[in-house]
C-alpha cells in the first residue's frame, strides 16, 4: 500500500538531520524553575504554595482552574522563593512559581500500579488528569478533556501523531527510536480508556526507522497498525493526520471527536504510560534544540520551568550575536524577545537561526495572483484573496473566504513569491471579527 | 548562567520562519527567459526590423514603468522585471515592419507600451491589479488605431539585415481572404505549410510565429510549474475542436484543425498571454472554463469575425471574467459539505 496522505502542502528543507542522530541526554538540572501555572490551553492552575515553602519533585503546586485545565507539579525539590508574573516564550506575563532547586531530587510519593491494564477506565482517566498531562505537540490542550468526549460523539479510533512535520524537530523522532515499548503501552491505555478496538500510530516516511521500530514494537498487538505517511507540512496537523490515516474529514471548524477520533502525540502518550504505571506527573519532556544558529544540536530531556537560556548554553551557546530564537519550529514557533523565559509542558523545541537564515518579513510585494497559495492549503482555502481583503481592512468579507478555517499552518507564506505575511494578515482578521 | 549574559540581539518576527525561494522577480525572469527561443525565432525570420522593435518596447515598457512610479512618488521597481516581461510581449505582438521611418511609424510601438503600462497597469492599481493582460491592451489600442501599418506583414528570411524587406500576408490572412486552394498555392502541400508554421517561417508578429519554439518555452514554464496545463490545454484543445467541426469549407467535421493550432498568435497567446498569473483565475476549474472560453471566441473571431485572427481579443474578452470566475469557482474547503456550503 502507497503512503497515505492530504491534498496540499508544502516540502520545506526539513533540516532534521542537525539533531536527528543525537540521543535523548538529561538536560542538566536547573538552579531555578520558573513554572507559569498556565501552561495549557484553558484555565490557569491557583497555586497551592506559598513562598518559603518546601516542595518536593512532582508535589502539585497548582490546582486545575477549571474543567478545560491541568494542574502544575514541581520539576524539583526545593524552596519555593516567588510566586508572581513572569514573561513566558508567547511574551505574555503569566502567573508563575519560582522553586529553586535543592538539587536532591527528592520525589514525591508516586502511587506505582505494576497492573495499570487492570485499573477501570475512569481511574486511569483520573491518574492522566492528576499528571497534569496535556498535549506535548504544541497545542497543549489537556488530555484528560481529549478523553471525556460528550455521549453524542461516540469515539472509535486513536491516533498516535508521530509525524513531526515542523522542520529541524526531532523530539518525537527520538521518543519514538527510543522508546517504542512505552508510547505503545500509552495507546494501549489510551484505547482502553476509550473503550477502543482501532489504534493507529502515524509517521512520515523520511524516518523509516522510526516507523521499523514502532512496527516492531507493535508486533502482536491486536488492533493497532503503523502507517508511513507521506513527507509534507502539515501533515501532523489534527485534521490532516486523520484524513490521512482514516480518510475522514472533520468538518469545518469541528473538532476530531466529531469524526469519532482523538490525536495524541508520541510525547503524550509516552506521558500517558509513566503516569499510569508510576503516576509520573508531566514534569518534563523533550526539548529538541537545534538550528544553524546554536552549537551543538541536541534532544535534551528537560525538566518543565527551565530557563530557554541554560539550554541554549547547554548546547554550547548561540553562534552569532544577532539570532532569532524561536520556540517551537520553525512553520508555526514564536520568535523568542528574551532567552530568560521558561520551557512549559509545550515547548517542544527551540530552534535557532543564524543571522544570516533570518528571512525578513517587512518588504513584500503585491500580490499577483500566482495562485500557489491556493495550491498548498491543507484546508482548500483562498489565502490570496484573505491576504487581500484583510489587507484592505476588509474583514469581515474574509468570512465568505472562510477565515476561521485558517488554523495558521503557514504552508501560503511559505511559498509565496511576492513574500506576503499571509498568515499574519489573517491573524488580523481573525481578531477583527467575530466568527 | 553568566556564559549566556553576552549581548545577544535577538530578532522577533512572525511565523512562518522559512521562506522559499521563489520570488515575483524570478518569475518574471523565468519567464522571459522561456520567451527566448520564440524571440530568437522571430529576430531570425524578420531581422534586424524585429530586433529594433523588440529592444524599442521593452526600453519604452521600462521607462514608462520608472516614469509613473516617479510621478505617483512611490519606490520603483522595474528591476521586478515585470515591465521588462510586459515590454518583451509587447514587442513579440508587433509586426516588424513597424520599424520605419517613411512613413513614420516608430512611434506605434511606444505607443502600445505606454498604454500597456501606464494605462492597462498602473492607471488599474499597478503589478496585480490590472483586469486585463497589458501586452494584449497596447497591441488592441495600436490595432484600432492603426489598422494598416498593423497589418503589413514582413516576408520572412528576406534578409537579416535588410531595412526595406519585402512584404505579404499571414496564413491566416490567405485563409481568410482567398481560402485554403490559395493556401496550398503559397505553401505547395500541406506538409509544406505545417512545417513553416512549426519552424515559424511564416509573416506574422514577431514573437508569435514559431510554434516549436513557443511550444518549449510553455512546456519549460509546465516542467518548471510556473505554469499548470489547465489554460493552455483547455484554449488549445478547444480551438482545435472546433476549428475541426467548423472549420471546413466542405461542411462539418472537414475543418483542419493543424493549420488552426500552429498559426497565428496562439501559441504565444496560450502559452504565454491567456496563462499570465493576475489576470487569469486562480482556481484550476476556473482556468478550464477560461481556457475554453479563450477557445470558442478565438475560433468565432477567426472563422465569423472581420480579422482574420481572434486570439488577442479573445483573451481580453475572457480577462474580464476571471474575477468573476474567481468568485464563482471557489475551492473545495477541507470538510466543508456541499450542502453546507452556500
Amino acid at each position: 500500500m502507497g503512503t497515505a496522505t492530504f491534498k496540499g502542502g508544502i516540502h520545506p528543507p526539513d533540516k532534521k538531520e542537525l539533531s536527528a542522530h543525537s540521543p535523548i541526554t538529561g538536560a542538566k538540572p536547573p538552579k531555578i524553575v520558573v513554572i507559569p501555572l498556565s501552561q495549557h490551553a484553558g484555565a490557569p492552575c491557583k497555586p497551592l504554595v506559598s513562598i518559603g515553602q518546601e516542595v518536593k519533585k512532582g508535589e502539585m503546586i497548582g490546582e486545575p482552574g477549571g474543567f478545560v485545565s491541568a494542574p502544575v507539579h514541581s520539576s524539583v525539590s526545593g524552596k519555593v522563593i516567588a510566586i508572581g508574573e513572569f514573561q513566558n516564550a508567547m511574551g505574555r506575563m503569566v502567573n508563575s512559581v519560582v522553586i529553586e532547586n535543592d538539587m536532591k531530587d527528592e520525589w514525591t510519593a508516586l502511587k506505582d500500579s505494576p497492573d495499570y491494564m487492570n485499573l477501570s477506565a475512569d481511574e486511569l482517566k483520573e491518574k492522566i488528569k492528576a499528571a497534569g498531562i496535556v498535549g506535548l505537540g504544541g497545542a497543549a490542550f489537556p488530555t484528560a478533556v481529549k478523553l471525556s468526549p460528550p455521549k453524542e460523539k461516540p469515539i472509535d479510533a486513536v491516533v498516535i501523531n508521530g509525524a513531526e512535520c515542523e522542520p529541524y524537530l526531532t523530539a518525537d523522532y527520538r521518543l519514538m527510536l527510543e522508546k517504542p515499548k512505552e508510547i505503545v503501552e500509552g495507546l494501549k491505555i489510551l484505547m482502553k480508556v476509550l473503550n477502543l478496538e482501532k489504534g493507529y500510530i502515524g509517521i512520515e516516511n523520511n524516518k523509516p526507522d522510526a516507523v521499523a521500530k514502532m512496527k516492531e514494537a507493535t508486533a502482536g498487538e491486536a488492533g493497532i497498525e503503523v502507517l508511513s505517511l507521506e513527507v509534507k507540512y502539515p501533515q501532523g496537523a489534527e485534521k490532516m493526520l486523520i484524513k490521512a490515516v482514516l480518510g475522514r474529514e472533520v468538518p469545518s471548524r469541528g473538532l476530531p471527536m466529531d469524526v469519532g477520533v482523538v490525536v495524541q502525540n508520541v510525547g503524550t502518550a509516552l506521558s500517558i504510560y509513566e503516569a499510569a504505571r508510576f503516576g509520573k506527573p508531566l514534569i518534563e519532556r523533550v526539548v529538541t534544540v537545534t538550528g544553524e544558529g546554536i552549537r551543538e544540536p541536541k534532544n535534551l530531556m528537560v525538566r518543565v520551568g527551565t530557563k530557554i537560556s541554560e539550554l541554549v548554553e547547554e548546547c554550547g551557546g548561540l553562534k552569532d550575536e544577532v539570532a532569532k530564537v524561536i520556540a517551537g519550529g520553525p512553520m508555526m514557533g514564536f520568535a523568542l524577545s528574551s532567552l530568560d523565559v521558561p520551557v512549559t509542558k509545550g515547548t517542544s523545541g527551540i530552534l535557532v537561526l543564524p543571522e544570516e537564515g533570518i528571512v525578513h518579513a517587512e518588504d513584500f510585494s503585491p500580490c499577483i495572483r500566482c495562485g500557489r497559495c491556493i495550491d498548498v492549503c491543507p484546508m482548500g482555502l483562498m489565502p490570496s484573496m484573505l491576504s487581500l481583503l484583510a489587507e484592505k481592512g476588509h474583514y469581515e468579507d474574509c468570512k465568505e473566504y472562510n477565515l476561521f478555517d485558517c488554523f495558521e499552518c503557514g504552508s501560503c507564506t511559505f511559498v509565496c513569491p511576492s513574500k506576503r505575511p499571509i498568515v499574519q494578515l489573517v491573524r488580523v482578521a481573525k481578531s477583527m471579527v467575530k466568527p | 548562567m553568566e556564559a549566556t549574559k553576552k549581548e545577544h540581539y535577538l530578532v522577533v518576527s512572525v511565523s512562518p520562519h522559512v521562506k522559499s525561494e521563489e520570488t515575483t522577480s524570478r518569475i518574471m525572469w523565468t519567464v522571459s527567459l522561456a520567451l527566448l527561443p520564440a524571440i530568437l525565432s522571430g529576430l531570425y525570420f524578420f531581422g534586424l526590423k524585429a530586433l529594433f522593435v523588440t529592444v524599442l518596447c521593452i526600453l519604452s515598457c521600462l521607462v514608462f514603468e520608472h516614469l509613473y512610479m516617479k510621478v505617483v512618488d512611490k519606490t520603483s521597481v522595474v528591476s521586478d522585471g515585470s515591465a521588462f516581461l510586459t515590454g518583451l510581449l509587447v514587442g513579440m505582438n508587433m509586426p516588424a515592419s513597424l520599424w520605419s521611418f517613411s512613413p513614420f511609424e516608430v512611434h506605434i510601438p511606444i505607443i502600445a507600451s505606454l498604454v500597456a503600462i501606464v494605462i492597462t497597469k498602473q492607471l488599474f492599481g499597478g503589478l496585480g491589479f490590472n483586469i486585463f493582460n497589458p501586452a494584449l491592451m497596447g497591441r488592441a489600442f495600436i490595432l484600432i488605431c492603426w489598422p494598416r501599418p498593423m497589418t503589413i506583414w514582413l516576408h520572412p528570411t528576406s534578409s537579416f539585415l535588410a531595412l526595406d524587406a519585402k512584404t505579404t500576408a499571414t496564413p491566416l490572412g490567405i485563409l481568410k481572404e482567398s481560402g485554403m486552394t490559395e493556401l496550398m498555392k503559397v505553401f505547395g502541400d500541406k506538409a509544406g505549410l505545417y512545417q513553416h508554421l512549426l519552424t515559424g517561417n511564416v509573416a506574422g508578429s514577431i514573437g508569435e510565429t514559431s510554434a516549436i519554439a513557443l511550444l518549449i518555452g510553455g512546456l519549460f514554464l509546465l516542467y518548471k510549474r510556473y505554469i499548470t496545463w489547465h489554460i493552455p490545454v483547455s484554449f488549445l484543445g478547444t480551438v482545435a475542436i472546433l476549428a475541426w467541426i467548423f472549420g471546413g469549407k466542405e461542411g462539418l467535421f472537414t475543418g483542419d484543425p493543424i493549420i488552426h493550432l500552429l498559426s497565428g498568435g496562439l501559441m504565444l497567446g496560450a502559452w504565454f498571454m491567456a496563462t499570465d498569473y493576475v489576470t487569469s483565475p486562480s482556481m484550476k476549474k476556473g482556468q478550464i472554463i477560461f481556457g475554453i472560453g479563450c477557445g470558442g471566441l478565438t475560433m468565432l473571431i477567426r472563422l465569423k469575425g472581420g480579422f482574420p485572427e481572434g486570439v488577442m481579443f479573445a483573451i481580453l474578452l475572457m480577462n474580464c471574467f476571471a474575477p468573476l470566475l474567481d468568485r464563482g469557482v471557489k475551492s473545495k474547503v477541507f470538510g466543508l459539505r456541499k450542502e453546507a456550503a452556500k
